[in-house]
């Protein structure tokens, strides 16, 4: 079983992140107040920011251990990143921007795997077009396309329904929860909502100024909260 | 009257551009990430040429490529010919006057990037090198044809610093702006303001669709 282990220190001016995360596969939410360093964790788990002292282990693989002097690279680390603003590549179509992370797989085969995850997505009909042309919610599904064409052993989720209708996000989220069924990998789903941690986390962790202040199921931390921001 | 000066300038312009654009892109490449030593202080040396007199730019550049210096000896060891005084002198003078124009659009261009499209592109498998080729100079690519243009501009009315590297006249041909300083003194008024304004036409033309390239560059993003 592939489980994620994650232990991150690291300052940024004032701010202070400390904090340790263990994540079998399944969803776990991560959960705070703006400022509260949910996305930093994200970024240091996926290699884009160093923390000062840590250690992150995807199952056997060691991917960050600054005691020991490792630090694999981002793009050796077989993960899957949806970021809030999606950052879809504007000058390439839906169906470049899935095949981007096949790189090592013949050209054929991209096409027709990126089609494919597309048409799973449902937003085959965008295979040609370029981001600026699409609504919100289609923009979500060619990035969470993009980010699982990788096959990857780790996704990571950055808010990327915050800026969706209720609906939407409903539609997406069983979508999210049916694929990592499948794929049988650690989430990790950095949100503000509670009602969308109450929908898809199998394990909530709540953090407060850097650090971890919950953690259980969705019913333990979140019973009687609506809001994270009060 | 003759037109080869002009001709001459744009094939000196076209060829310097071509070198600002090479040139100038690895710098601003360079000058755009963050954490190189002493930034500030490069950046003001590759943007030395917009405020030196071009004499004194003539000079620096005639020490840095005369027969004596490193780089011109070992020129004449492989070509067989000297950089100074000659077509390739004109070209480097050009190019060095039009460098920071060049940086400084592709810098722009590359500090308008999302940075979340280059941690994209990373966390998606690619090495540095595949990021630099399939995101990051696609988006910055109407920012190096704008400061290319730019910087064509100013090569093809480069006078001060090409007199002093490459002479006043190249196998007898002046360029277009040593013509006119040349036609003026000879009280030629029609070729001084017929070259002038052929000059003028190519020059305003650059800048023109270098400004439209920007602009529909900053309403991209």
């Amino acid at each position: 079983m592939t489980r994620l282990a994650a232990t991150l220190h690291l300052r940024r001016g004032d701010f202070r992140l400390s904090v340790e995360l263990a994540c079998p596969p399944g969803i776990t939410c991560v959960m705070g107040p703006s400022g509260s360093g949910k996305s930093t964790i994200l970024a240091a788990i996926a290699g884009l920011s160093a923390p000062e002292r840590g250690r992150v282990t995807l199952g056997d693989e060691v991917w960050l251990d600054r005691a020991r002097g490792i630090d694999v690279p981002v793009h050796a680390r077989r993960l899957a990143y949806v970021f809030q603003g999606l950052a879809l590549f504007p000058h390439m179509s839906a169906l470049a921007n899935v095949e981007y992370g096949m790189h090592d797989l013949p050209r054929e085969t991209r096409a027709t795997r990126a089609a494919a995850l597309l048409e799973r997505l449902g937003v085959g009909h965008l295979a040609r077009r370029r981001p600026r042309t699409f609504s919100g919610g289609e923009a979500q599904r060619v990035a969470l396309a993009r980010a699982l064409a990788r096959s990857p052993r780790l996704i990571l989720l950055d808010e990327p329904f915050s800026a969706l209708d209720r609906d939407l996000r409903a539609q997406l989220t069983t979508l999210v929860r049916e694929l990592v069924a499948e794929l049988g990998v650690p989430l990790v789903h950095v949100t503000h909502s509670v009602a969308e941690a109450r929908l898809l986390a199998d394990q909530v962790v709540r953090i407060e100024r850097g650090a971890v202040v919950a953690r259980g199921t969705a019913g333990e931390v979140l019973a009687n909260i609506t809001s994270l921001d009060e | 009257m003759t037109w080869l000066p002009l001709w001459l300038s744009f094939k000196i312009a076209s060829l310097a551009t071509l070198l600002a654009v090479i040139v100038g892109t690895g710098l601003a490449l360079l000058l755009a990430w963050r954490r190189l030593p002493a930034r500030d202080f490069f950046d003001a040396v590759v943007s030395a040429p917009l405020v030196l007199p071009p004499t004194v730019l003539g000079y620096y550049i005639l020490v840095a490529v005369g027969n004596t210096s490193a780089i011109g000896r070992t020129w004449e060891a492989v070509f067989g010919t000297q950089i100074v005084f000659s077509f390739n002198g004109a070209v480097i003078a050009a190019a060095v006057g039009s460098l920071p124009l060049v940086v400084r659009a592709v810098r722009l261009a590359l500090e308008a990037i999302d940075p979340n499209l280059i941690a994209a592109a990373r966390t998606l498998g690619a090495r540095p090198p595949r990021v630099l080729v399939t995101v990051v100079l696609p988006l910055a690519a109407p920012g190096i044809v704008a400061g290319g243009m730019m910087g064509f501009a100013r090569a093809l009315g480069d006078y001060g610093a090409t007199l002093m590297v490459a002479g006043a006249k190249i196998d007898g041909v002046p360029t277009a702006s040593i013509f006119v300083m040349d036609q003026l003194l000879g009280g030629h008024d029609r070729e001084v303001f017929a070259m002038s304004a052929a000059t003028t036409v190519f020059g305003v033309a650059m800048l023109f669709f270098a400004n439209r390239l920007t602009r529909r560059f900053h309403l991209h993003r």
